[in-house]
């Protein structure tokens, strides 16, 4: 059942359940970002509509700069207002920006410590249509890797806002990533949200006696996590789903938990599974607990064009594939 | 800035001859880093921090002060070398180049140094830094100058002409770059490597102001910079011609000396020939 005291969406698997993009919720928090601090400038490279930038170059034109289509040039402009005193988003789609431009970001972002917020948009398989070269599958292995880089990598529209407005507070190098497609709002504006701090979405109900997998998973497909985990409950089978919406700094504590409950553990995330969360969660499981682990996400492939949901099933990230997954890990304990 | 006495002039060309001996003395020691480059910018970084920039090295985060980003790091030696005999930290420092543990990394690091504005090394990102702390002046209200002191071989870079063409949209008149066009570049020429002319149209065409001088003349420098400060309606790009190598007659003009090291006693001869300035004067040293 979900956690009744993170004051979740209780029409979550209705039919008609509330579905916004992830990206909305960066448009929302920029805004609230902007009106909070004026510091905060916004830099788009002739996406503004799409990354939803364009609210905040509405409101205040004089904070937003428009870079066209020059990824490179938009990460190392931002570094330098982020060592002036602003507090600069930029945003672009994840294959451009942080995919593109990485070794700026690398080397006038996060080694020069600047006060840069960098938005990923578009990533996951879940895009679409546009295929492979919008599809970005990467950008969590390339961005958890570098040093003085923190990495969000929100569920939903309401906690992509709080994510984006949380950065804007936060000091130094930040990497938000977003989606495309409208998801279910799993979340409300009561649901507790602290970056680095994983949350417990789904435990077992009254009538299942212990939980024996615990889904780490982040990012829209959360949902399809929360909703394997209702099927599998039909079969008596109970399990934990974490939240893990900040893959660093990682919540090490919280994973060790409910891993030392459950004795297995499968990751769900629309990204590569080498060097994403999986990986991320591995490597401290490795340290600390090793357990039986299951991995659900991109097997070291390149999407395609199609629809999303076609996609995820095609590609093994689907409701189904993730109930395998847990049965999995449960027979090799 | 002030005018330019005659014996301010002379202050300026042995405080660049000294920068020269250091550079030579700070590399051959390390065993390893850039010369060629150090010496042809050794007259414009003096004439920066001893007389155009307003800084104050003892208070380097001063934040009236005009700032200035070098953005091809590998020429650092020239800039540490000026950065310690203006103040920024002792002298003795500079002999730490490239050791485990010091301040003055091979390639420069914000933070790590009192005076260094940005990190820089891979090229081709300085111009758009510079934009970025230039447009964080003009969103501010501050009179403080942007200068980007950027090479020419990093000129082939795409970062190089993305923010150019963005510091001509938005008139950054609050932006001044020098760009050294000394010709060379680790693989050769710049114009057998990847021709760069004709620069002053191109960053004409741009819609920058563009000046040309001879990087070796003081006045010229000086004169650039106060011109550039005037400008209103544009960025103001300072092609500076330099000779790299300049001050020792075995490396003027050679590419090997790019990022080539000294054999045992070429150093000696380079600084010889630099306290003498060119046999010009009685060295003191000997």
């Amino acid at each position: 059942m979900l956690n009744p005291a993170l004051h979740l969406n209780p029409k979550l698997f209705d039919a008609d359940a509330e579905q916004r993009p992830t990206r909305d919720g960066y448009g929302d928090g920029l805004v609230a970002a902007g009106d909070a601090d004026q510091n905060v400038v916004a830099l788009c490279a002739d996406l503004t509509e799409s990354t939803r930038t364009e609210a905040f170059a509405k409101k205040f034109p004089g904070r937003f700069f428009e870079l066209g289509v020059a990824e490179q040039n938009m990460a190392t402009v931002a570094a330098g207002l982020g060592i002036s005193g602003k507090i600069p988003f930029i945003a672009s789609y994840a294959t451009f920006s942080p995919g593109r431009n990485w070794e700026q970001i690398r080397t006038t972002i996060a080694y020069n410590d600047s006060n840069v917020k960098i938005a990923g948009h578009h990533a996951g398989i879940s895009v679409g249509p546009d295929g492979a070269t919008h599809q970005a599958t990467e950008d969590i292995a390339i961005m958890r890797t570098m040093p003085n880089m923190k990495v969000f990598v929100p569920c939903d529209a309401i906690e992509a806002r709080k994510a984006t407005e949380a950065a804007a507070h936060i000091w130094g190098p930040v990497y938000l990533r977003f989606q495309r497609e409208k998801t279910p709002v799993m979340t409300t504006t009561e649901t507790p949200y602290a970056p680095g701090k994983a949350e417990i979405f789904w435990i077992p109900s009254a009538g299942i006696k212990k939980p024996e997998v615990s889904i780490i998973v982040c990012g829209a497909i959360t949902y399809n996590a929360l909703a394997a985990a209702r099927e599998l409950e039909k079969e008596k089978i109970g399990v934990i789903v974490l939240n893990c919406h900040t893959i660093k700094p990682l919540d090490e504590r919280k994973i060790i938990e409910c891993v030392k409950k459950t004795g297995a553990v499968v990751t769900v995330e629309e990204h590569q599974i080498a060097g994403g969360l999986g990986g991320a969660v591995a490597e401290t499981l490795a340290k600390y607990h090793p357990v039986p682990m299951e991995f659900v996400g991109m097997r070291d492939g390149f999407g395609e064009s199609g629809q999303p949901a076609q996609l995820l099933e095609k590609y093994n990230m689907d409701v189904k594939s993730i109930v395998i997954a847990v049965k999995k890990a449960i027979k090799r304990k | 800035m002030e005018p330019l006495t005659e014996k301010k002039l002379k202050s300026l060309e042995f405080m660049a001859n000294r920068l020269r001996e250091d550079v030579i003395a700070m590399v051959s020691r390390a065993g390893s880093g850039h010369i060629a480059g150090p010496l042809g910018m050794a007259d414009v970084f003096a004439a920066f921090y001893f007389h155009i920039l307003k800084h104050d090295p003892k208070h380097p985060a001063w934040p009236e002060r005009d700032r200035l980003i070098l953005s091809n790091g590998h020429i650092c030696p020239v800039q540490y070398a000026v950065l310690a005999h203006a103040g920024y930290f002792p002298v003795e420092e500079l002999r730490t180049l490239r050791r485990l543990g010091t301040r003055l990394q091979g390639h420069p690091h914000r933070g790590a140094l009192p005076g260094i504005e940005t990190t820089s090394g891979p090229l081709g990102s300085g111009i758009a830094q510079s934009i970025g702390i230039a447009l964080a002046a003009k969103l501010d209200a501050k009179k403080w100058q942007t200068y980007c002191l950027t090479s020419d071989g990093e000129h082939e870079e795409g970062n190089t002409w993305e923010a150019v063409m963005f510091a001509g949209k938005n008139r950054l008149n609050n932006l001044t770059v020098v760009i050294d066009r000394n010709n060379i570049q680790i693989d050769g020429f710049t114009e057998n490597v990847m021709p760069l002319e004709p620069l002053r149209e191109k960053y004409e065409s741009f819609n920058w102001h563009v000046l040309e001088i001879d990087g070796h003349s003081f006045e010229q420098i000086i004169a650039a910079a106060a011109e550039a400060r005037a400008i209103y309606e544009k960025p103001t790009a300072i092609i500076a011609h330099t000779i790299a190598g300049k001050g020792v007659d075995f490396m003027e003009k050679d590419y090997l000396w790019h990022s080539k090291t000294f054999k045992p006693g070429e150093a000696e001869h380079a600084l010889k020939e630099l306290r003498t300035l060119g046999g010009k004067i009685k060295s003191e040293h000997e």
